[in-house]
C-alpha cells in the first residue's frame, strides 16, 4: 500500500514538474543558447554510439535470419526483408532508446541532481528564474527534435551493418539483399517508429530531469537518482513501446 | 530595510523556527549567528523565498512577501543578491557568462553594455581579466569573489551571504568579509550574512542576531560583544580559550573594539 502511495505521489511530482518546465522561455536567446547545448550534449555526442550499435545489431540479425532459414524453398530476399523489418519496427526506436535512457538519462540526472546539491538551482530560484523551464525544456526540446533523426540514421546503419555481415559471412548475396529491404515496404511502420521514438525522446529528456531535481543530499544521493532514472525510463519505454504498438499496429 | 515578524517554521513536528522577529537596516551589515542547527539557514531560506514559512511575516522595505503576487514578487526577486556557502556557480558556463547571467536574462542591454558592467564588478571583487576561466579553473576563494561579482552585477538593494568563509583561509576569509562590507557602503544594501565565523563577527558584525534552538537568543552590535552578559552569546562566542583570554583583556583595559 505505502509503495502504491509512493508511486503516485511521485507521478503527481512529476506531472507538477512538467507544468513547471512547459512555460514560454523567460528570455529566448538563453533558452535558444540552451538549446544548442543540449543538442550538442544528449544529441551529437550519442551519434558514434548509436550508429555503432545499430550497425551491429543489423549484422547480427541477418547472420541470425539467415542461419535459421534452411528451408531452400524460402526465398533467400526474407533475410533481408526480416533485417528491415526488425531494424525499422524495433531494434532502431526501442533499443536504441533503452541505450539512450543509459547514456543521456544518467547524464541528466546527475548534472541536474549536482546543479540541486551545489545550490546553483536555488540560486536561479532566488534571482525568479523559473529553474524547471530553464533547465528541462532545452532538454525535452533537444531530445524531441534530434533523436527523430538520429534513429533514421541508425536505420539505416542497421540495414547496411545487415548488408555488411551478409557480404562477409557469405550468407546473403546484395541482390538477394536490397530485393528483400524492398518487399513489402509499408510507410505506416515508418510512422509508427517515429512516434515510439516521439515518445521515448519525451520520457527520456523527462524522467532523468525529474530524479535529478528532486535530489536531496550529497555525491550518494546523486548517484542513486541517475541509477533511479535510468531504471524508470528503461521501464516507461518497455510499457510505452507494448502501448503504443498495440494502439497502432493491432 | 527587511523586517520579519514572528517568523515560525517546523518540519514534521519539529519546530525549527519559533517565533522570531527581527528587523534588518539598510546599508548594514547584519549578522546571524549560531550553532549548527541553530536555524539560521532555514532563517537565511525563508527570507529568501526558498522556504515558505508556517507563520509571520517578511516585509522588504514595506513590501510584505506574502501579500504580493508574482510579478511583485519577481520585481522583489532581482532586487536581491546571494552568495550560497558552495558559491553555487554555473558549472558550464564561464566567469563571464556566470556574472552576467542575471543581466542577459532580465535586461534588454546590449553585449558591450553587459561586457562592460560585468568588467566592472570583477574589478570590484578584484579579479580583473578572468573573464573566460571556468569555475573549475579558480581557487576557492575567487570562486567566492565571482558568487559575490554575480550577487552585485544587478545593484541588488538586498544582499545575503551563506556562511560565506566557509572552507577558506584566514586571511582569504578576511577579504572576503572586508568585501562584504565595502560592497554594503558602496551600493547601501541591506546585507544579512550568516555566519559562525568569529573573525567575521568581530570584523563586520555591525548588527548581530544570535539564534539558539531556533528562537532570538541576543541582538547587538559586535561592540556589545565584550560587554554582555547573556549567557548563550557568551556560551557561543566565547566557547574557546583564545576568545575568553581576548575578553579578559578587553574587559581589564575598559574598552570595547
Amino acid at each position: 500500500m505505502k509503495h502504491i502511495l509512493g508511486f503516485f505521489e511521485l507521478t503527481g511530482k512529476y506531472f507538477l514538474l512538467l507544468r513547471k518546465a512547459f512555460a514560454r522561455p523567460q528570455n529566448r536567446r538563453i533558452f535558444w543558447e540552451n538549446y544548442v547545448r543540449e543538442l550538442d550534449d544528449i544529441g551529437l555526442k550519442t551519434v558514434g554510439m548509436i550508429l555503432f550499435i545499430n550497425f551491429f545489431i543489423g549484422g547480427v540479425v541477418t547472420i541470425q535470419t539467415a542461419l535459421n532459414l534452411e528451408n531452400p524453398l524460402l526465398d533467400r530476399s526474407l533475410i533481408g526483408f526480416a533485417a528491415k523489418q526488425s531494424v525499422i519496427l524495433e531494434f532502431s526506436p526501442t533499443l536504441s532508446s533503452v541505450i539512450l535512457a543509459g547514456i543521456v538519462g544518467s547524464y541528466i540526472a546527475s548534472t541536474i541532481g549536482t546543479m540541486r546539491i551545489t545550490e546553483q538551482i536555488d540560486v536561479l530560484d532566488v534571482m525568479g528564474v523559473n529553474s524547471a523551464n530553464h533547465l528541462i525544456l532545452p532538454k525535452i526540446a533537444a531530445t524531441l527534435s534530434f533523436y527523430p533523426f538520429l534513429i533514421i540514421l541508425s536505420m539505416f546503419m542497421g540495414i547496411f551493418g545487415g548488408w555488411a555481415a551478409g557480404q562477409v559471412t557469405d550468407l546473403v548475396s546484395t541482390a538477394d539483399y536490397l530485393e528483400g529491404i524492398r518487399m513489402d515496404f509499408e510507410p505506416f511502420h515508418f510512422v509508427y517508429s517515429m512516434v515510439k521514438t516521439l515518445v521515448f525522446a519525451f520520457l527520456i529528456a523527462t524522467i532523468p530531469s525529474f530524479f535529478g531535481y528532486y535530489v536531496r543530499g550529497g555525491a550518494l544521493e546523486v548517484g542513486r537518482a541517475s541509477t533511479k532514472a535510468v531504471i524508470w525510463t528503461s521501464i516507461m519505454i518497455v510499457l510505452w513501446n507494448y502501448i503504443i504498438t498495440q494502439l497502432l499496429l493491432s | 530595510m527587511i523586517e520579519v515578524k514572528n517568523l515560525r517554521k517546523a518540519f514534521g513536528g519539529q519546530e525549527v523556527l519559533k517565533g522570531i522577529s527581527a528587523v534588518f537596516e539598510k546599508g548594514k551589515t547584519n549578522m546571524i549567528i549560531g550553532q549548527s542547527g541553530s536555524g539560521k539557514t532555514v532563517f537565511l531560506k525563508s527570507m529568501l523565498g526558498l522556504i515558505t514559512p508556517d507563520q509571520g511575516e517578511i516585509s522588504f522595505d514595506g513590501r510584505v512577501w506574502s501579500a504580493l503576487d508574482d510579478k511583485q514578487r519577481a520585481q522583489i526577486r532581482r532586487e536581491i543578491g546571494v552568495v550560497f556557502q558552495g558559491n553555487a556557480l554555473f558549472d558550464s558556463y564561464n566567469i563571464e557568462e556566470n556574472v552576467s547571467f542575471p543581466l542577459r536574462m532580465f535586461t534588454d542591454k546590449p553585449p558591450a553594455e553587459i561586457r562592460d558592467r560585468v568588467n566592472e564588478v570583477l574589478e570590484q571583487v578584484g579579479l580583473p581579466g578572468i573573464n573566460r576561466k571556468f569555475p573549475s579553473e579558480i581557487s576557492g576563494g575567487q570562486q567566492k569573489r565571482v558568487a559575490i561579482a554575480r550577487a552585485i552585477v544587478m545593484y541588488p538593494k538586498y544582499l545575503f551571504a551563506d556562511e560565506p568563509n566557509s572552507g577558506l583561509d584566514p586571511k582569504t576569509a578576511i577579504r572576503i568579509d572586508d568585501l562584504l562590507y565595502e560592497l554594503t557602503k558602496h551600493y547601501d544594501t541591506t546585507t544579512i550574512v550568516n555566519t559562525h565565523d568569529m573573525n567575521s563577527i568581530m570584523e563586520i558584525g555591525e548588527h548581530i542576531i544570535l539564534l539558539k534552538n531556533g528562537i532570538k537568543a541576543w541582538e547587538g552590535a559586535k561592540e556589545d560583544i565584550f560587554h554582555s552578559d547573556n549567557a548563550d552569546l557568551n556560551d557561543f562566542i566565547f566557547s574557546s580559550e583564545l576568545f575568553r583570554k581576548v575578553k579578559d583583556m578587553v574587559q581589564k583595559l575598559g574598552g570595547g573594539l
